[in-house]
């Protein structure tokens, strides 16, 4: 059949046409009759006693439905908002897991916190009546930092949380890392913080709710990476209401990076208020609120101590983290420090011992969850950044310190001694591919041309590995999951052979409705313009749990393939009876059926046709239609990993670092779309380049205000920025999923804020440095460079 | 935001009536301020009046060795413009370096002075021009027009028409910008005429100001070694989350060099 464009190719996203002509449908472009319009007013404290909320002068405003409050939330018995995972501490007692309110009941705990919901006619109205509102705050001393939060005497966040102290978790053999680190020629040491982010997707988060009287139905318009799971929180747990009668829509999404994929109160706040006042709700976040209300991510505190005998050769790795959880457990909150986290302490290298501690901690801070990369571009920075203070500190060349290290192609499936098992990869393999295409070997002249132009040159690596595809739900249950992480996907072949794909992940900015087109091309030998991907729509999608970790293609492409196999299996079997032949005889390769060693065959759509018209049909056996699902789970993590090598200039006069080079060498298993690809690794690249050098959310330590509330002082990473970069692929295929994928979506993020650091830390080498925090500002920089000079200027 | 009338006048006349009879109006230029103010809630005019159809607030022109620009002058025309990258280069660069596009599109020079943002570019090339701002009354000397945070000479109901700028025979400026807001963290102006040097700052304090030490070496020797050793004192400048009062002081130093450097690129 023509137009099969199946694996491996490229073709333009199907979905670009409608964003790029403007008719993309989002969350608030939807209107309904009669709609509402809600405003949410939120805490300007950072941490404060709701003495009283005086919405009478509101309430007498025309046109104003209703204000609701926290009292309003309780007096109509609903639950909190859930955290979907338990961890539990190294005493074995399970984290403390205070209530998450969806509007603050007696106190407000980071600005942003949720105090009332103004519903009115208008959305100009809606915003008079907020501010007619009068809320009487006893404010209390905030504390935003998470070593001042476990001090002695520091504000307590909860009556029941002692020290705000929600779990002390750990990982690993404390013992035999404790007998390495006595046997150690050289331990090296760092201390560091990874600084607290704020993901800003293009659109902000939306919502809009509508109640049906007559069916009991409500349906929510919502902003979700995984509107079925928000779904079954929001009915279940939080609104009590049946989960049969809720629709969760979550059409054209501009962006997520993990901010979306929570359930967050404002959901279940709107769902709730459009059946109170029997009209429609709506309400759309401004930039502002998003900063102050849309989770953050990262925010650690670590101490970190890598043993390693004389030869460089690793023996043990200890690690004590303290992670910011802000002011309540967001839905996925505490296992991002911890189970994402820990087992990846491991990284590319042979350490045979690990221990990890991580005590997580609550603030008076916007609470903390999943952020692209979530846990790993953390635990990657620790590792790397040790690495090289090690390589500098025993005089070993870095990289050559790194082979030392690495494990090895043919050590693969590899346990390592935190709980994870990597299938496959080769790491020193992507290493070596990133010497060359980074030209390493011409570095030094690189070097000496800014040396001339009174600049510092500086290479940094970082070979990394990490693990997605979430998740094997067998494994993350024992980790504390309180829910499955498969991915289900629905094949529907129409009479006329064109294909539904109904899947249960979420396409906001990946590219899914062309890769799973292309999947389904090679499959079922269909054109690829005859598949349509639909997703995001609780009542089309049979079920899913959406699109974050990296997971899309990984879980969900792999249900798509079993589905797809499914179709053919059923297929067969028709094609048999039409073909008078046995099924075990049919064949089927690019859309055609046909019987061995014979030219009768039958095209898919002839297939198709028959199943629908059954008139010449094995009806005895086989039921009529072409429809198969398949649900996945993965029986393991994919591990994707490569080598990322960043090349920096410092102007030492102003400290601005100026990102040169940028080189990115992925193993990222079997390349369904090398675009799509390379425009992950792209985007994933730049938001941790923004990391390393830009992004900084900053709070007042006294108020708990927040600094970074605005594009004004959070700086987005920009395109005149960055370099041009070099993306390459080194893959070896993952030996459990289905087409030999690995995932691409966050491995950009994951490998490259070490990467910059170590270059920046290179380039300053020779000042004696041998860490620079994150982000590396222009004044942090000249800062550093002025201590180094210091002691200097005093001989 | 809330609902507000609109007014657009098209004489001075009728502008002036405007501003004095309409309670609570405020006058409205490119609106890069303002308008964001209003759709924060932070300011609520019940009424905007207009400056965009008066004649007498548009147009560059030169005469007599002084560049003249209409208050409603966008930046975009101001960089675009070849009267001005031919006498005073460093205006059309200077413009040609505020915000992003879209603000290059709408902001104006007039609005951009007035406001007298402590981070603005413009008012140090005001300062370190010696120009005249003109307005509705009077005219202000560049040095007893600026005082300080958002702090200016002009009364209630004043408005700025035009900027002269005296053409100088070399001048800079170069801005240390804000990663995010593309602001000046420090911005410097140097220039020289009749002899004489003049060096503003903008960015680094609550609001633009002068040199002293450094305008005396240039006079001596217009060159970047000139004003290398002289440092300002951090004492009264600005602290904030990306750069402290240390690092602006030394920016200062940095930055001045740099714009002198680029005065005499434009010899």
């Amino acid at each position: 059949m023509s137009n099969i464009i199946g694996i491996g190719a490229a073709p333009r996203r199907k979905e670009d046409f409608r964003f790029l002509t403007g008719r993309g449908n989002y969350v608030a472009d939807v209107k309904r009759a009669d709609m509402t319009f809600g405003v949410f007013i939120r805490s300007q404290h950072g941490h404060a006693v709701i003495r009283g909320i005086d919405r009478t002068a509101a309430l007498a405003m025309p046109g104003v439905e209703a204000v609701l409050t926290g009292d309003d939330v309780a007096a109509d018995g609903l639950g909190s908002l859930p955290c979907g995972w338990g961890i539990h501490g190294s005493d074995g007692l399970p984290m403390k897991e205070p209530a998450f309110p969806m509007l603050a009941q007696g106190k407000v705990r980071f600005v942003g916190d949720m105090v009332a919901f103004v519903i009115a006619d208008t959305l100009e109205l809606a915003r008079a009546a907020a501010e007619a509102v009068v809320i009487d705050y006893d404010v209390l001393p905030a504390v935003v930092g998470v070593l001042e939060a476990v001090r002695p005497g520091a504000p307590q966040l909860f009556d029941d949380v002692p020290n705000n102290l929600c779990c002390d978790w750990e990982l690993g053999d404390k013992a035999a890392v404790t007998t390495a680190f006595r046997k150690a020629a050289h331990v090296a040491r760092l201390s560091l913080v990874n600084n607290r982010l704020i993901g800003n997707p293009m659109e902000p988060r939306a919502a809009i709710a509508e109640y049906n009287g007559g069916t009991g139905h409500y349906t929510l318009w919502t902003t979700s990476q995984f509107p079925h799971v928000v779904r079954f929180l929001m009915s279940a747990l939080v609104l009590k209401i049946p989960e049969q009668k809720v629709r969760v829509v979550a059409p054209d999404v501009g962006g997520g990076f993990g901010v979306k994929q929570f359930h967050y109160g404002e959901e279940a706040v709107i769902t709730w208020a459009a059946k109170r006042v029997g009209r429609p709700v709506k309400w759309v976040a401004d930039r502002s609120e998003g900063f102050v209300s849309d989770r953050h991510g990262r925010d650690h505190v670590t101490e970190a101590e890598l043993a390693l005998d004389e030869n460089g050769k690793f023996l043990a790795l200890k690690v004590v983290t303290l992670a910011n959880m802000g002011g309540y457990l967001s839905t996925f909150g505490p296992n991002i420090p911890t189970n994402l986290y820990g087992p990846l302490l491991g990284g590319v290298y042979t350490t045979p011992a690990i221990y990890c501690n991580v005590k997580v901690v609550f603030t008076n801070t916007v609470p903390v969850d999943a952020y692209r990369g979530a846990g790993r571009p953390e635990a990657t920075f620790v590792v790397e950044r040790l690495v090289d203070v090690a390589a500098k500190e025993m005089g070993i060349d870095r990289v050559e310190l790194r082979r030392r290290n690495i494990i090895p192609k043919e050590a693969y499936p590899y346990q390592t001694p935190v709980l994870v098992e990597y299938d496959s990869g080769d790491p020193m393999g992507c290493l070596e591919g990133a010497l060359v295409a980074a030209d390493v070997a011409g570095f030094a002249e690189r070097k000496t041309a800014s040396e001339r132009d009174g600049k510092f040159r500086g290479l940094g690596y970082s070979t990394y590995v990490e693990a997605c595809g979430l998740a094997p739900s067998r494994f993350a249950g024992r980790l504390g999951a309180r829910g499955g992480l498969y991915e289900s996907a629905t094949v529907r072949v129409h009479p006329t052979g064109q294909v539904t794909v109904l899947i249960g992940t979420h396409n906001h900015g990946q590219g899914h409705e062309t890769t799973f087109a292309q999947i389904v091309s090679e499959k079922l030998g269909v054109a690829f313009d005859n598949v349509d991907i639909v997703f995001g729509d609780t009542d089309r999608v049979q079920f899913g749990m959406g699109t974050y970790g990296s997971r899309s293609l990984v879980v969900g492409g792999a249900a798509l393939s079993k589905a797809s196999d499914k179709v053919v299996v059923k297929g067969k079997k028709i094609a048999a009876h039409l073909l008078e032949a046995s099924e075990q005889d049919i064949q089927f390769e690019a859309g055609v059926f046909s019987v061995a060693g014979t030219d009768r065959s039958k095209t898919f759509q002839e297939i198709a046709g028959a199943a629908y018209v059954p008139h010449d049909y094995p009806l005895e056996i086989l039921e009529p239609g072409l429809e198969e699902q398949a649900y996945y789970d993965p029986v393991n993590f994919t591990y994707p990993g490569g080598c990322h090598i960043a090349e920096v200039e410092i102007d030492p006069e102003t400290g601005i670092v100026t990102l040169e080079k940028y080189t990115a060498v992925d193993d990222v298993g079997t390349v369904i779309n090398p675009m799509i690809v390379e425009g992950q690794l792209h985007g994933g690249i730049v938001q941790g380049v923004g990391q390393a050098l830009y992004e900084n959310a900053v709070y007042d330590d006294v108020s708990g205000q927040l600094l970074s509330g605005s594009f004004m002082d959070y700086t987005m990473p920009r395109a005149d920025h960055l370099p041009n970069m070099t993306i390459k692929t080194h893959s070896t295929l993952c030996t459990h999923t289905p087409m030999g994928v690995k995932g691409c979506g966050e491995v950009g993020t994951i490998g490259s804020p070490a990467a910059v650091i170590n270059s920046v830390v290179d380039a300053l080498s020779h000042l004696g440095v041998m860490h620079v925090d994150m982000p590396a500002t222009p004044n942090r920089i000249w800062r550093v460079i002025q201590n180094a000079a210091m002691p200097q200027a005093a001989e | 935001m809330r609902s507000f009338a609109f007014h657009r006048p098209s004489t001075l006349y009728e502008m002036s009536a405007l501003l004095g009879g309409v309670a609570d109006s405020m006058p409205l230029a490119g609106g890069m301020t303002l308008l964001p103010t209003i759709k924060q809630r932070l300011a609520a005019p019940a009424a905007l009046i207009d400056l965009s159809k008066i004649p007498q607030m548009a147009g560059i022109s030169f005469k007599d060795d002084v560049l003249t620009i209409g208050a409603m002058t966008r930046h975009v025309d101001v960089a675009e413009s070849e009267l001005v990258r031919g006498k005073i280069p460093l205006l059309a660069s200077l413009a040609a370096g505020i915000g992003d596009p879209a603000v290059r599109n709408r902001g104006t020079i007039g609005g951009s002075v007035a406001n007298n943002d402590p981070s603005a570019d413009y008012p140090a090339a005001v300062l370190a021009l010696d120009a005249i701002v003109v307005t509705d009354r009077r005219e202000i000397a560049a040095d007893a027009f600026f005082r300080g945070l958002f702090e200016t000479a002009l009364e209630p109901g004043e408005i700025i028409i035009a900027l002269r700028f005296p053409v100088p025979s070399a001048g800079g400026y170069a801005k240390f910008k804000s990663p995010a807001s593309r602001y000046a963290v420090v911005g410097v102006c140097a220039a020289k005429k009749a002899g004489k040097v003049r060096v503003a700052v903008t960015g680094a304090g609550p609001g633009v100001f002068r040199v002293g030490a450094m305008e005396a070496a240039l006079e001596g020797s217009f060159t970047p070694g000139a004003v290398a050793a002289i440092k300002v004192s951090s004492e009264n400048l600005s602290s904030d989350i990306h750069a402290d009062a240390e690092y602006r002081a030394h920016l200062v130093t940095v930055m001045a060099k740099k714009a002198i450097a680029a005065a005499l690129q434009t010899l």
